[in-house]
């Protein structure tokens, strides 16, 4: 009898599982622990755990606070836009700023150091895909994301924006040097 | 209100006159959505394709837009309530709970469908279906998918109705059948999904009016997929419903045991609510330990569940197989199987297809710190293209090919083809999931209209093997459009021009089912019927086991590569 009529045995539940079913049930409840396990054996012992450091804001606060650390910190400009270049102080704090339709100003860091990088929006949702490493993180406005990272590695980074936000979405690409 | 009962004479299957006309009605307009999608798809897909780039930007966001609501709301859910009207009011052969709200239901979401659609065609909702504020879409885009929504709910109500008349009229002794059951638990999960999406749609509604002001960015986005997770377990449920129907049905498989299956589905239930996080794991604003409770304890519940039922579905088959005397080797009762019948065909790509592509890059893709790496990435629409087109689609492809016969009485037209078009669609579909995944994986972005990054102030170069991925991509959705056009045309073809069927006798009360077993019971197997060993499910279980295993530590492996995060 079959799955489309009612169970042939009308007390079903009390009639044994195989053991083979047993052992699968088994094996893919272990194999569950396991990747349980894996996600807070990283937390302790990885070293890419995202920062759950996050405070609510306002876009004119963030701004203020960009603006600051901008005038601040200014090593140069760059384009015919004259983008700011912003030396963040090793084991500093940065500030990054998404909104429609580029990442403000283009950051310099140290490889090797440790940099406390603030994220938030001025209007839509974002995305930060840091490439060609290929982390990406969700930027919310009115929400101020404190993430630590240190760069590995010397070189040109590009920021995509991956998340939809409008019609200059594609045009939205920031940078990030590492010295 | 007075009905009447047909009894279709190939299948023995009782057909209940409202219910008969409603499961037609549903399904023909989800298949009317599923062009709509499908046309947008081929135009997403020649845009996405770098050496094309068919559409601009403004109107790529806007078809994309159309595919996302079309397809993922609109088609699945208007062939879930033919799906819903047919595990109850058929499978129990009892008269549907109040009809006239059944329709009322239908037109509901006809009607919002309509809507929102014009809403998106107007130009002014270009906000994809996630409608992440605070980008504002027009105020019917939002209207439409709620009276979608509601409809949906009224008939999840009928269903459960049905459930009470049939126990009351005793229209069958026992338990429901175990497709049933999977088709309750789809209901029920609904519920829980249009609640969820009421309380944030509404809210969304007002404010695109001026209503209330603000609506915050990350409130929304977890209550937002609580409705958009956990709808796709609602689709998950429906199509491991339809591949036991189809077992059954096809091969006059029996479940290994109800309880397991039964008790897999109750999981579904119990778990896969909360599991809405593992779409904010990149989020700020989450705590760690709230983020590792509900992608593992909740999540891993859910996911043992479907493998229970990756286990469970060919086990059955190959007891079924193993019962008719195919009993060599580990493989004779695959190799055996009706690989020329649609049905089968169809279902069992959906099965290993979902297993394999969907479910694992499922899982990699919600483990907490590993989301990092895919996030916003093409990855995400590869690896659901792999669970709810490969998965739930293509099941219900399938389970067309066996109720235009039974619910419509026409022959398919064009068998050859019809052999052929589970193949296609499937083959080509899972290449396009696999492609875009790889592409994910290289980091290209979803839902973005331009690769090479044209009015940017600065460039940035994607490697080589991005491009080709991005290539393929663009040729395997071409090929998955053919196929999916080709059953459509199957389809409709058949509903105008397939010689007419026999419709049976009429009744005007159902018979109810016997309690004593019926037809499908084969006269091999005895009352003490003893277990069927299933050493081929195990090796295939195994497989699958295996390259989980594998896949996911590659990717923590990719994850400890990449600059350190703390
Ligand atoms: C027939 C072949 C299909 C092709 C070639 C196709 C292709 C695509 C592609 C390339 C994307 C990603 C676009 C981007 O992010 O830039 C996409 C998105 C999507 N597709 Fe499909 N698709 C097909 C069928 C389906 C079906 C049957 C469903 C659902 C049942 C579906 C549901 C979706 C959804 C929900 C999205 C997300 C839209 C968004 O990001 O807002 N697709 N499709
Ligand atoms: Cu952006
Ligand atoms: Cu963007």
């Amino acid at each position: 009898m079959s799955a489309i009529l009612p169970p042939s045995e009308r007390l079903w539940w009390k009639q044994p599982i195989d053991k083979t079913e047993w052992a699968w049930i088994g094996i893919a409840f272990i194999w569950a622990m396991t990747m349980f396990g894996m996600m807070i054996y990283w937390h302790i012992y990885g070293k890419q755990n995202l920062s759950n450091e996050a405070y609510k804001t306002t876009p004119e606060m963030f701004a203020a606070k960009a603006e600051k650390f901008i005038a601040e910190n200014t090593v140069r400009t760059e384009t015919d836009q004259n983008i700011p270049v912003v030396k963040v102080p090793a084991g500093g704090d940065g500030y990054l700023i998404a909104r429609l339709w580029n990442w403000y100003p283009i950051l310099e860091l140290e490889a090797g150091k440790q940099y406390k990088i603030h994220l938030s929006s001025m209007d839509y949702q974002h995305g930060f895909s840091l490439q060609p490493v290929n982390i990406n993180i969700q930027v919310l406005p009115g929400y101020e994301h404190v993430v630590k990272m240190t760069p590995t590695k010397s070189g040109t980074y590009s920021i995509v924006c991956n998340e939809y936000c409008g019609i200059g979405h594609h045009t939205m690409l920031g940078r990030i040097y590492v010295k | 209100m007075s009905t009447t009962y047909r009894t279709c004479p190939a299948s023995g299957l009782q057909f209940e006159n409202q219910a008969e006309k409603l499961m037609r009605w549903n399904a023909v307009v989800g298949v009317l959505w599923l062009l709509v999608g499908g046309i947008t798809a081929l135009l997403v897909i020649l845009t996405r394709w770098p050496a094309i780039k068919l559409l601009p930007a403004d109107q790529f966001y806007m078809i994309l837009t159309a595919h996302g609501i079309d397809m993922i709301i609109m088609w699945i859910l208007h062939f879930e309530m033919a799906v819903l009207y047919f595990a109850s009011s058929t499978l129990l052969r009892c008269r549907l709970a109040t009809p006239k709200l059944a329709w009322v239901a239908f037109v509901l979401m006809v009607v919002g469908g309509i809507m929102c659609n014009v809403a998106i065609f107007q130009g002014e909702s270009s906000v994809m279906f996630t409608s992440y504020v605070p980008m504002q879409a027009a105020p019917h885009f939002y209207l439409g998918i709620i009276l979608v929504a509601v409809g949906a709910l009224i008939g999840c109500g009928i269903f459960f109705g049905t459930l009470v008349v049939a126990k009351k009229e005793q229209t069958y002794t026992g338990s429901i059948p175990l497709v049933t059951f999977g088709a309750m638990t789809a209901a029920i999960i609904a519920v829980f999904t249009i609640a969820a999406g009421a309380s944030i749609l509404l809210p969304t509604f007002f404010w695109s009016v001026g209503l209330i002001k603000e609506i915050d960015a990350e409130l929304y986005r977890m209550v937002w997929w609580a409705l958009g997770h956990s709808s796709q377990q609602v689709n998950v449920a429906a199509h491991v419903s339809i591949w036991y129907l189809i077992a059954a049905v096809v091969f006059g498989a029996k479940p290994l045991s109800e309880k397991v299956s039964r008790f897999a589905f109750l999981l579904y239930i119990l778990f896969l609510q909360l599991a809405s996080a593992h779409h904010l794991l990149s989020d700020p604003g989450m705590s760690a330990e709230w983020k590792v409770l509900n992608t593992s304890y909740f999540m891993y519940f859910a996911v043992l569940a479907s493998m229970i039922h990756g286990f469970t579905v060919p086990g059955a088959i190959e007891a079924a197989q193993r019962k008719k005397g195919f009993t060599n080797g580990l493989f004779e009762w695959l190799r055996k199987a009706p690989w020329g019948n649609p049905v089968f065909s169809g279902m069992f790509i959906s099965l290993v297809g979902f297993g394999f592509l969907g479910g694992i890059s499922g899982v990699v893709l919600g483990t907490e710190q590993i989301n990092m790496l895919m996030h916003n990435t093409f990855y995400v629409p590869g690896h659901f293209h792999a669970t709810v087109v490969v998965g739930t689609t293509l099941a219900f492809m399938s389970i067309t090919y066996l109720l235009v016969p039974l619910l419509f009485r026409r022959e398919m037209i064009l068998p050859k083809l019809c052999q052929i078009q589970p193949y296609l669609y499937g083959i080509s579909m899972s290449v396009l999931g696999l492609v875009m995944m790889g592409a994910g994986t290289l980091g290209v972005s979803r839902r973005h209209w331009d690769m090479a990054f044209s009015g940017a102030p600065f460039q940035y170069e994607w490697p080589g093997a991005a491009y080709l991925m991005m290539g393929l991509t663009g040729i395997f959705g071409v090929l998955a459009v053919l196929g999916g056009a080709l059953w459509i045309v199957l389809v409709v073809g058949s509903l105008l021009f397939g010689k007419k069927l026999e419709g049976g006798a009429v009744s005007d009360n159902p018979t109810p089912i016997p309690a004593a077993q019926p037809v499908a019971a084969s006269a091999s197997h005895t009352g003490s019927e003893e277990h069927v060993a299933v050493p081929g499910t195990v090796v295939l279980a195994s497989l699958l086991l295996v390259s989980f295993i594998l896949y996911y530590f590659v990717n923590w492996k990719y994850l400890s590569e990449v600059w350190l995060l703390s």
